[in-house]
């Protein structure tokens, strides 16, 4: 029901910001996290960052989609 | 060292009987049959879907009275994309748009509010589906119009909350639940301690669970290692986005604009305190009471099943339906033209056709 | 509910346009030489085979990244022909105008038609133009057809499909889609995709060039890779099962389909196609498909196999496995 993806802060006004997807780039409302700063990753939804990432969060979830057969990924 | 499969074939063996989770976000029904994860299960791990699809708990009269609304000469109606070809009782926004009728797809609420700043001569009106999630969006909306006087802006609203959906689930019985794969962003939203009254209460084990395939096994492990152990906890898989207490300017949002009441789910009847409506200081935004719109009576086309699907007491496999009348060029019930249905996963994903 | 009007999903190259064709079209036009409904016909005259083609271009955006509408719609046609093994020779041009157009940018595409058309060693040898009043089209709509003399010994279609053939695609995937779609007002996202929009004679001439028996090609235009193998699936009564390791997607296509919630097997290519050959002789075409510019990243993408009859599969990731669906056809931003 929540298609929510994370995104990095390229560019901040206030309460919208400019947030990039790999180089998607779109406009969203970051009045609901606190303090969005440039450069941190936040989970976005329906236009609205919901979330934000550690640094040690983002690597966590490229390290989770790097992984390919899962039957070979270490536990 | 152990594979995540094999965890989870190790603890299945170990618990021996037939167990069956339930996941409650369509995102999380979604991701479970795009990867094909449902395959690596063992033969005792039964994964089921319940009603976490908002567009599939939405009645019928709901689209009705959308229908209605477009077809006003002074309203744009502003939809996310899901809605757009979900069968009403003899129409969708899909073929009224081709009729003519004002019907824009929109990405986020705040589209739908520029839209009616655009727009300032006719009704806007934005269809308010969805759960935790979405709900602080649309609060923000309208608490933006209220603050900018943009008084052509209006939601229709069916937002629906979780918990007591899940606990009626758990009541009702007819559907054996060893587990609850709780929805991932919902969560980020409300904070994990939301679902502990239903290990304390039912003892049932919950665990949270992110969108990779990879967070879905390892909560599939962890739910099983809590059967093993005979424990009903609250346990985070998705600790990188859910935390105990979750996004607090976001659940203020929800209780300045929202207030619980007692909501239909299609196929399910009444949850009470399931659903939120907007609040009376709030009432000029309501489209329902602004505009006064009819919700006529919801009756389900003859046949249709979805109900006992989105209760987990089906699968689409048992619907006579399935893939015959009903598939997703053309739909008959919302399980199937929803892009989380879980009909629509089975058809697109794993098998075409009623057993 | 019944459908008594023209959606606009009727128009994207899914599941609504195969109704479209199988309902309405085919039983009025019912004929052997359009049977295959491949993506040109085959006529024969004089002995010799010819392909032949018509297609119209509808694009908005007039002019986007890595392309414009008159040189789509010649790609487009040339690309139908090169799918059947024929060399592009002759096409005509039909434009609707619409009133108001300026003719700076009529020009603009019209040597963007000559450019291209030139380069791939077609002509344009007859048209028509029309104007219709302001509002009634979008700037302008081409239409083209396209003559091509195959060059193949064997025909070319789903029908000549087998089991044990490979499936061979040339490059990254929904690079036309969401080059085009960020250019649309209503959806508001930006990207640096660039349209992949390219005539594919050369790289096809090429792979002929290897002599390898081709069964079939493709282009995956309009509902992307997903319509194009449930198609030839079904068309050829044979399993398709592709790797979706071995997908070649890009990182900004990728982040631009999770930004909008889109499958980006089902988005629009111009530049793209897959062939199918005998599993043997695989890696002879990989190897010619390298050494071409429009080929460069091609790979191996699946093969043809008995089962499932009719259907596309594909063995993800995490090493399960899924069905492909043909696209219903419209691709909506959605939050679920």
């Amino acid at each position: 029901m929540c298609l929510a993806i994370p995104a990095k802060i390229v560019e901040l006004n206030g309460t919208t910001a400019t947030i990039s997807v790999d180089g998607a780039l779109r406009e969203v409302n970051v009045s609901l996290v606190e303090e969005p700063r440039l450069g941190d990753y936040v989970l976005i939804h329906a236009g609205f960052a919901i979330h934000k990432w550690d640094e040690s969060e983002v690597k966590e979830l490229e390290a989770i989609r790097a992984a390919t057969d899962l039957r070979e990924v270490l536990v | 060292m152990k594979t995540l499969v094999q965890a989870i074939e190790e603890r299945a063996r170990r618990v021996g009987r037939d167990v069956q989770f339930m996941e409650v976000c369509g995102t999380h029904t979604m991701v479970a049959f795009r990867t094909g994860l449902r395959q690596l299960l063992p033969a005792n791990v039964r994964l089921i879907s319940g009603p976490g699809c908002p567009v599939c708990v939405t009645d019928v009269n709901y689209i009705d009275a959308a229908v209605e609304l477009c077809r006003r000469p002074d309203v744009i109606v502003a939809t996310f994309g899901d809605l757009l070809r979900v069968p009403g009782s003899d129409s969708s926004l899909e073929r009224e748009r081709a009729a003519g009728a004002n019907v824009r797809v929109v990405y986020s609420p705040t589209d739908a509010l520029a839209l009616a700043q655009e727009c300032p001569s006719k009704h806007v009106v934005f269809l308010g589906v969805g759960f935790e999630t979405t709900a602080p969006t649309v609060a923000w909306s309208i608490c933006c119009a209220a603050r900018d006087g943009i008084d052509n802006y209006f939601v229709l609203c069916a937002h629906k909350t979780m918990p007591r959906a899940m606990e009626a689930l758990v009541k009702d019985q007819q559907v054996k639940i060893d587990g609850f794969i709780c929805p991932g962003h919902v969560s980020v939203i409300t904070g994990a301690a939301m679902y502990r009254f239903i290990c304390e209460q039912y003892k049932i084990p919950c665990v949270v669970s992110g969108f990779e395939a990879w967070d879905m096994l390892k909560a599939i492990t962890l739910l099983l290692q809590q059967v093993l152990d005979s424990r009903a906890e609250v346990e985070v898989e998705y600790s990188r986005s859910v935390t105990e207490h979750g996004n607090a300017a976001a659940q203020r949002l929800i209780s300045e604009v929202f207030e619980p009441y007692d909501a239909s789910w299609r196929g399910i009847g009444t949850i009470p305190q399931s659903g939120l409506a907007i609040r009376p200081q709030y009432a000029r935004f309501d489209a329902a009471r602004a505009l006064t719109v009819r919700f006529g009576e919801a009756h389900v086309p003859p046949g249709c099943r979805c109900g006992d699907v989105l209760r987990g007491v089906l699968t689409p496999l048992e619907c006579k339906l399935f893939g015959r009348t009903c598939a997703p060029v053309h739909p008959i019930g919302p399980c199937m033209v929803s892009s989380e249905g879980v009909c629509a996963a089975y058809y697109k994903y794993e098998k075409r056709v009623a057993a | 509910m019944k459908r008594d009007r023209i959606l606009l999903a009727h128009g994207g190259g899914g599941s609504l346009t195969r109704e479209l064709i199988t309902e309405l079209f085919e039983p009025e036009f019912d004929n052997p030489v359009l049977k295959p409904l491949e993506d040109s016909a085959v006529l024969v005259m004089s002995g010799k085979g010819y392909a032949f083609t018509t297609d119209s271009y509808v694009v908005k955006p007039c002019f986007f990244p890595g392309g414009d509408i008159g040189k789509l719609a010649v790609c487009g046609t040339v690309n139908d022909l090169a799918m059947q093994g024929a060399q592009p020779c002759w096409l005509s041009l039909s434009f609707i105008l619409e009133e108001g157009l300026p003719l700076t940018d009529l020009r603009r595409i019209v040597q963007s038609i000559g450019r291209t058309a030139r380069g791939v060693g077609a002509e344009i040898v007859t048209g028509d133009t029309k104007v219709v009043e302001r509002g009634k089209c979008e700037g302008l709509y081409i239409n083209t057809a396209g003559l091509g003399r195959i060059q193949t010994p064997n025909r070319w279609g789903a029908a000549a499909v087998k089991v044990g053939d490979a499936v061979l695609l040339n490059g990254f995937l929904g690079e036309h889609g969401i080059a085009v779609m960020s250019q649309r007002e209503g959806i508001a996202f930006s990207t640096s995709v660039v349209s992949d929009c390219a005539p594919l004679w050369p790289l096809v001439k090429a792979i002929l060039d290897t002599g390898v028996e081709i069964h079939a090609m493709r282009d995956l235009t309009r509902g992307g890779l997903a319509a194009a193998v449930s198609d030839i699936a079904e068309a050829a009564g044979v399993g398709i099962r592709l790797d979706e390791a071995a997908m070649p997607i890009g990182r900004e296509v990728r982040g631009a389909c999770d930004l909008l919630g889109l499958d980006p097997l089902a988005i629009a290519n111009e530049g793209k196609f897959i062939a199918f050959c005998p599993g043997a002789d695989v890696e002879r075409v990989l190897a010619a498909m390298k050494q071409h510019p429009l080929g460069k990243e091609a790979r191996i993408i699946g093969e043809v196999t008995a089962d499932p009859k009719g259907m596309a599969l594909m063995r993800t990731t995490i090493g399960g496995e899924r069905i492909i669906d043909m696209p219903t056809g419209e691709n909506l931003p959605r939050i679920c």
